[in-house]
């Protein structure tokens, strides 16, 4: 899989200042992630991932060390110009949705092309549709945020990350307050969407959903402690067929 | 993002918390509308105050005895009040070289009755010039005639209070004889009303007879005038006349340079500016007294704007991780601060001018008073500018704090 790099990382490190101390949250992390990947990032908590994602997801800089996003060099960016690179090349999944209250799917997921005023409101809307159909949620497209369930908030929310049609989907603990069947519901998602070839890093700390992706980085202490390629990534469509259908 | 997104942001904003919004506008409508109408107020005076004088000669001056109040050391002593004498009204009206008329003025109180009718008024002793100086027309019969003046005549000129007090309806007064303190005096001529005055003050509420007469019969003590009336022949010659008449009094009075003067010289024109100018002061004060309850009122938006920030913190947070640059997020809550005051301006302006308007219907309809209160357009203007510069200058800080948030801990906001 010798792609094109999306992500590459050159001894990362982040220092944080609390009070008189230093606490060192990530010391020296280098890692490439190709074009494609379907990467998990686990860790226990403390372990930096946190830290980590902000700064692949350029919310936060290294305090030294090289992030090349997409061949963009991201440290010496300044605040704005990280937010155009956000808005152009990264789309984000958190684990509470964000989604803006009271505001229907099309609208959620038209957020981020509202900030690029290259693109207009008529292509605004149809990209949100066919992200909103993409996911599975063409039915849905008028329904507001408080109208529909944990998992088609999340599906609202993976559209809100393809829209800008990004070089990388990061998500954070993405089916942490889903039940287990929503759970593979939205792990097959991720699956489909790397079969169509984006690269995906998927933040978490359940161990479970590393055997659906392609790649595991460990880290532990604010170091790599292990990047393996999984050779038997199971299939989640398999799992959720499995699973028992729990009644409404 | 732009302008028109904004705007939609804001109003979803604004219109998700309705009662809030409407509330904080509260503050900006109150301070408005108050602004509104006192300023209206104050232009209405002026107007007022304007329309009233113009009916007067515009080239008048007025010659009251006494020096210049405003300037004088120690106490008015009673003399003062009688420095006018016949001889100077004589040598105005003999040496005088810009002037169109002159009057003398002599004050007595009156007490009239005519059959069982009665009525206390103000009795104004003048010369046939008098009504064309202070722009009262009679409307019937005529003013007394030279004869009349020189023979001290028992004639009078009677305002239409008088003769609503005095007579019956259709009643004609001219011929008829009325008392005046005890003396009989026949009406010649009735003026045309002029209505109230600004201060409530009813200027069809007076009597004039001939000085002469007024200082022969009713006041024989009084050898002196109150006043002098003049009017210059027009009113580029006002300076010029009123330079004139002070050398001749003074010339009469043996004033010499650098000594108090006891008598003065003054213009209409000088009294309309300084009304002029007194209403200013007094409508800016009012208006700045409203203008406080602006500022409240923008005291209220930053609250509220700081509430909406807190609230919308992850919102914030989720604008900034999917692009949102500092500017947008900026902008986003100034300009939800900027609908807010200015929606409640809009509010305040319609608001403050239907009470204005609803004030003059109800003063020109229900009362004597015509008070023109009108709310001049440029107040409008002002009324929006303040809006927008207290939507700005009380958003900002609010705005300024969304802004510097910081997107992973706004994202991780509880």
């Amino acid at each position: 899989m010798a792609q094109k790099p999306v992500i590459e990382l050159e001894g990362i490190r982040r220092d944080f200042i609390v009070g008189s101390e230093t606490v060192h949250a990530l010391r020296g992390v280098s890692f490439t992630i190709h074009e494609g990947e379907f990467v998990t990032i686990m860790g226990t908590s403390g372990s930096g991932k946190s830290t980590l994602l902000n700064i692949l997801g350029c919310l936060d800089t290294p305090t030294s060390g090289e992030y090349r996003l997409d061949g963009t060099p991201v440290r010496t960016m300044s605040k704005t110009q990280r937010a155009v690179l956000r808005n152009r090349k990264i789309g984000f999944v958190f684990q509470s949705y964000n989604l803006l209250a009271k505001t229907t799917a099309v609208e959620n997921v038209e957020l981020p092309l509202m900030y690029n005023s290259a693109i207009g409101a008529r292509e605004r809307r149809d990209r949100a549709v066919t992200a909103l159909q993409r996911v599975g949620l063409g039915d849905r497209l008028n329904h507001k945020s408080n109208q529909m369930s944990g998992g088609q908030m999340q599906r609202v929310a993976i559209a809100r990350a393809l829209v800008n049609d990004p070089a990388v989907i990061l998500a954070d603990e993405a089916t942490g307050n889903l039940d287990t069947r929503t759970s593979f519901e939205i792990l097959v998602l991720f699956q489909q969407l790397h079969a169509e070839g984006r690269t995906i890093i998927f933040v978490t700390h359940n161990p479970e959903i590393a055997q659906y992706s392609t790649r595991t980085i460990t880290l532990s202490d604010g170091k790599l402690r292990e990047d393996r390629v999984n050779t038997n990534i199971l299939d989640a469509t398999v799992k959720l067929a499995s699973l028992p259908v729990e009644e409404e | 993002m732009n302008i028109t997104n904004l705007f939609k942001i804001a109003m979803k904003a604004i219109g998700a918390n309705k009662m809030r919004s409407f509330l904080t506008m509260l503050g900006i409508i109150i301070g408005v509308s108050s602004v509104i109408i006192m300023l209206a107020l104050g232009h209405g005076a002026k107007e007022t105050i304007k329309q009233d004088i113009q009916e007067t000669d515009p080239g008048t001056i007025m010659i009251i005895p006494g020096p210049d109040y405003e300037t004088l050391e120690g106490d008015w002593l009673p003399e003062y009040s009688q420095t006018l004498k016949p001889a100077d009204y004589q040598s105005i009206l003999e040496q005088n070289k810009y002037l169109k008329s002159l009057s003398p003025m002599v004050f007595s109180d009156g007490q009239l009755v005519c059959g069982n009718n009665n009525h206390s008024t103000t009795v104004y002793g003048v010369n046939d010039q008098y009504p064309a100086i202070s722009g009262q027309v009679v409307e019937k019969g005529s003013i007394f005639t030279e004869e009349e003046i020189h023979s001290s005549a028992k004639v009078c000129v009677i305002g239409k209070s008088i003769v609503d007090k005095l007579y019956d309806k259709d009643a004609d007064p001219i011929g008829t004889v009325i008392r005046i303190n005890n003396i009989p005096v026949a009406v010649v001529g009735v003026l045309k009303s002029k209505g109230k005055d600004i201060t409530g003050r009813d200027q069809d509420d007076l009597v004039l007879m001939p000085y002469t007469t007024v200082m022969k019969r009713m006041n024989p003590w009084q050898n002196y005038y109150n006043m002098i009336y003049a009017t210059a022949e027009n009113e580029k010659m006002i300076d010029l006349a009123m330079k004139d008449v002070t050398e001749i009094l003074r010339a009469n009075h043996k004033i010499k340079e650098g000594d108090m003067q006891d008598f003065n010289v003054r213009s209409l024109e000088q009294a309309v500016s300084m009304v002029d100018s007194v209403m200013g002061a007094l409508t800016l004060l009012l208006s700045c007294i409203a203008g406080i309850s602006l500022l409240v009122g923008g005291i209220g938006i930053m609250n509220i704007m700081y509430v909406s920030v807190t609230e919308r913190t992850r919102e914030i947070g989720l604008r900034m991780s999917v692009g949102a640059r500092t500017r947008d997020i900026m902008n986003q809550f100034l300009i939800e601060a900027i609908l807010i005051s200015v929606t409640g301006g809009l509010i305040g302006v319609l608001i403050g001018a239907s009470i204005a308007y609803f004030a003059r219907f109800i003063l020109m309809n229900f009362t004597e008073h015509h008070f023109l209160i009108a709310v001049e357009p440029w107040t409008v203007l002002l009324a929006f500018a303040i809006c927008t510069i207290t939507g700005v200058f009380f958003g900002w800080y609010p705005a300024k704090k969304a802004a510097n948030l910081d997107p992973i801990d706004a994202l991780r906001y509880e």
